[in-house]
């Protein structure tokens, strides 16, 4: 990053650099694909677990409650040991690309996400059960049903992983690389520019950083109250 | 709204994640793995886009420790290695996980101490004595810890001096199992003595009070060698696209790119190629 | 195919029913046919919510059976339920009833919603999201929502207890209506005035317990039971 040298991030950002951008590009890429594919698995799983009663539910709800803390740098060995060539899945061949940060991330905040859900469809149920169980809404009808309901508290439940995805550098480091230019996003960018030496430029990035998520969160919110008032 | 527009974009972002197989497999891109040390220098980012230019290859490095760095082509995460551990390379082309070692270039370490310098070392050429120096008044000394080409140096350093801190752990070695820029970070915040590249240690930002103590001692060289990572092991190598970088290299094009990259007006590496 | 069998008569043979350990029902026996509304009364915690849950399948009793001429799996789906309380979908007026539609295993059309929104009076407010409604205009769709399953039976647990007089008059006629065109009404209530208006046949329950049951002229001219007498007469059953 020898342009990276010498400037701090505000030039940067002012001067519309095209590095920094394809970071916080590949950035939001990355976390917000691995939002929505751990949401895909992680919403239905949850919703499901609310609603299900089967032998070893309460220990399966404790199980991905502490799966919410896994360690980024844990998964991201796990992974790292399944996508590597001399692993199972080599045969992909995409370690050290940003789809094996995708599903990194994912597989850190599904758990996250499902625990959330879980909280969130079991206390809509108890006040939704008597009038779906009357109108026969049963299986996939009152999960989807549920969920749909659930949106707003649930848009909260994608923005705690996005959050988590977006501010972890353990996991993208290992499986990523961070290899300029293809694999390096905002956290390793800061995280490399430190161990130049390179403190008011990782200090000026790690504020762009959360300027980036605090201005996902900002249109969330929006697109929120938005819906809430026109679709109701 | 509701269902359909959202599985429109489930499929979509699914669709990033297929394989990249195919395409990788058509893609003009090698993997290389290299050390922190290396790749923090700049080097990469100056000869890279030459090499580009050249030949259309999208060089794409992932910067470890060199233990680290030769276990990935080991397991065939890459096409290439470039490290700077000579026994260490001979042994892993020794071992056929490389096809051949090529000598490339050399650059030097550099002992690296704070301005109050209580081993009173400052200025001298002779890192053994300097070492012998520095066990002696027990002053600070940082060690990187991590497998690396750097902490292979330094291990060689301190057998050189008959001194065997990496196991005798005496309170004033300190690993921290960490790259170069972190080694002189701790360095500068601890007030000790650290070996450092030279390349590494121009471009670092943060040298607070930390400064040169002993340079130029012919045992401070650090040679480095590319090796292919043998298709035998690892089909996957992309070995066409490997080699013409390995010959690019070591050619009179690249050797010359090389001694061209200069940090404050100081050259970093000092090509070699067919002699280290 | 949908099946139009009669779920009715419901026949309740010494059914019980207890939450934990607090005993609700004790041995009710009641047969629910054909015919005019069939109001429930009796003071708080009578039972008659549990009654009428357990007629709609919702409960299951911890004693005695609960018959259907249809079979019970048929019987739930020829029936429907307004709670007093009703939960509006997150979603508009219109998307509510054609939810009720689907899951009744029938044909989401505009023209049938429509039809039944106009029914209740909710025609101009078809777009408005639910839980924007006034309460009457709630309740009025969870009536449209509870007819859009095409019920025999209609069960309604105090369904005006919590609107003003003309918000009950609106629901009360969209009843009456509905049970002019031959939908059996089950309705619980604990407003005296409501029970004589509506009333084809009456039971009274108090303590867990059938006090009396019988068709309303009589039941509100010549009360049988002593019990009966005092709740018509407005005092307390202890």
């Amino acid at each position: 990053m020898a342009v990276l040298d010498g400037m701090t991030a505000l030039e940067l950002i002012w001067s519309g650099d095209a590095r920094l951008f394809q970071i916080v590009g590949l950035s939001l890429l990355v976390t917000l694909s691995a939002t929505v594919l751990a949401a895909g698995v992680g919403m239905p799983f949850g919703a499901l677990l609310a609603l299900s009663r089967f032998p070893g539910r309460h220990a399966l709800i404790v199980l991905v409650n502490g799966a919410m803390g896994l360690p980024p740098v844990v998964v991201g060995l796990v992974v790292f040991l399944l996508l590597s060539r001399s692993g199972p899945l080599g045969e992909l061949g995409i370690l050290f690309t940003p789809q094996a940060m995708i599903i990194a991330q994912a597989i850190l905040i599904a758990p996250i996400i499902a625990a959330l859900t879980r909280q969130v469809i079991e206390d809509l149920w108890a006040e939704y059960r008597d009038e779906l169980t009357a109108m026969d809404v049963t299986g996939a009808r009152r999960v989807l049903a549920l969920l749909w309901d659930a949106r707003f508290s649930l848009i909260t439940t994608l923005l705690a992983g996005f959050g988590r995805a977006a501010a972890e550098v353990g996991a993208v480091m290992i499986v990523g690389g961070n290899i300029d230019g293809f694999t390096r996003v905002m956290t390793t960018t800061i995280a490399l520019e430190t161990s130049k030496g390179n403190l008011p430029l990782a200090i000026g990035l790690g504020l762009v950083l959360i300027a980036v998520i605090l201005a996902v969160n900002a249109l969330a919110w929006a697109a929120r109250g938005w819906s809430e008032r026109h679709v109701g | 709204m509701g269902l359909r527009l959202r599985q429109l974009i489930v499929l979509l972002l699914f669709s990033q994640l297929a394989p990249a197989l195919p395409a990788a497999a058509e893609e003009k891109a090698i993997v290389v793995a290299s050390t922190t040390s290396t790749q923090d220098s700049g080097l990469f980012n100056f000869i890279l886009p030459m090499f580009k230019a050249k030949t259309g290859i999208d060089v794409r490095v992932i910067a470890q420790g060199t233990g680290q760095a030769l276990d990935t082509g080991r397991r065939g995460d890459a096409d290439v290695v470039f490290v700077h551990a000579k026994p260490q390379e001979e042994k892993f082309v020794a071992d056929g996980f490389g096809v051949k070692r090529f000598a490339v270039m050399y650059n030097d370490f550099v002992l690296i101490g704070p301005k109050s310098d209580p081993a009173k070392i400052k200025g001298g050429n002779d890192v053994v004595a300097a070492l012998q120096a520095i066990s002696k008044t027990e002053a600070p000394f940082v060690s990187r810890g991590d497998k690396s080409g750097t902490h292979a140096a330094e291990l060689a350093l301190w057998k050189q001096a008959n001194l065997d801190p990496a196991n005798t752990k005496p309170a004033w070695y300190r690993e921290i199992g960490q790259g170069m820029g972190a080694a002189l970070n701790t360095a500068g915040a601890m007030g000790a003595y650290v070996l450092s590249d030279r390349g590494t240690w121009i471009s670092f930002k943060n040298k607070g009070d930390l400064a040169i103590v002993v340079e130029g001692d012919r045992r401070l060289f650090n040679q480095y060698g590319v090796i292919l990572v043998n298709p035998a092991k690892h089909p996957n190598v992309k070995k066409d696209l490997g080699q013409a970088f390995i010959d690019w290299l070591v050619s009179g094009e690249g050797q010359e790119a090389i001694r061209a990259y200069k940090i404050d007006g100081q050259q970093l590496f000092f090509p070699n190629a067919g002699e280290g | 195919m949908r099946d139009r069998s009669n779920p009715l008569p419901i026949e309740f043979q010494d059914v019980a029913y207890a939450a934990g350990n607090t005993p609700i029902l004790n041995a009710i026996s009641l047969a629910i046919s054909a015919g005019p509304p069939t109001l429930l009364l009796g003071p708080n915690g009578s039972g008659k919510t549990t009654l009428l849950k357990l007629a709609m399948g919702l409960l299951t009793p911890v004693a005695g059976r609960i018959l259907y001429a249809s079979g019970a799996e048929i019987a739930r789906r020829r029936c429907a339920f307004v709670f007093q309380k009703p939960v509006m979908l997150r979603r508009s007026a219109a998307r509510n009833i054609a939810f009720a539609l689907k899951a009744a295993a029938r044909v989401p059309e505009a023209a049938t919603i429509e039809r039944l929104l106009q029914a209740v009076g909710l025609g101009s407010v078809a777009e408005r999201p639910a839980r924007r409604l006034s309460g009457g205009e709630q309740q009025r769709l969870a009536l449209a929502r509870a007819l859009a399953r095409d019920p025999a039976v209609l069960f309604l647990d105090e369904p005006t207890a919590s609107l003003d007089p003309a918000a009950t008059k609106s629901v009360e006629d969209i009843i009456v209506r509905t049970a002019a065109a031959g939908v059996k009404i089950v309705m619980a209530t604990h407003d005296l005035g409501q029970a004589r208006r509506l009333a084809g046949s009456v039971v009274l329950l108090a303590n867990g317990g059938i006090v009396e049951q019988a068709a309303a002229t009589t039941f509100f001219q010549a009360p049988a039971t002593t019990m009966a007498k005092q709740f018509l007469a407005g005092e307390l059953i202890l």
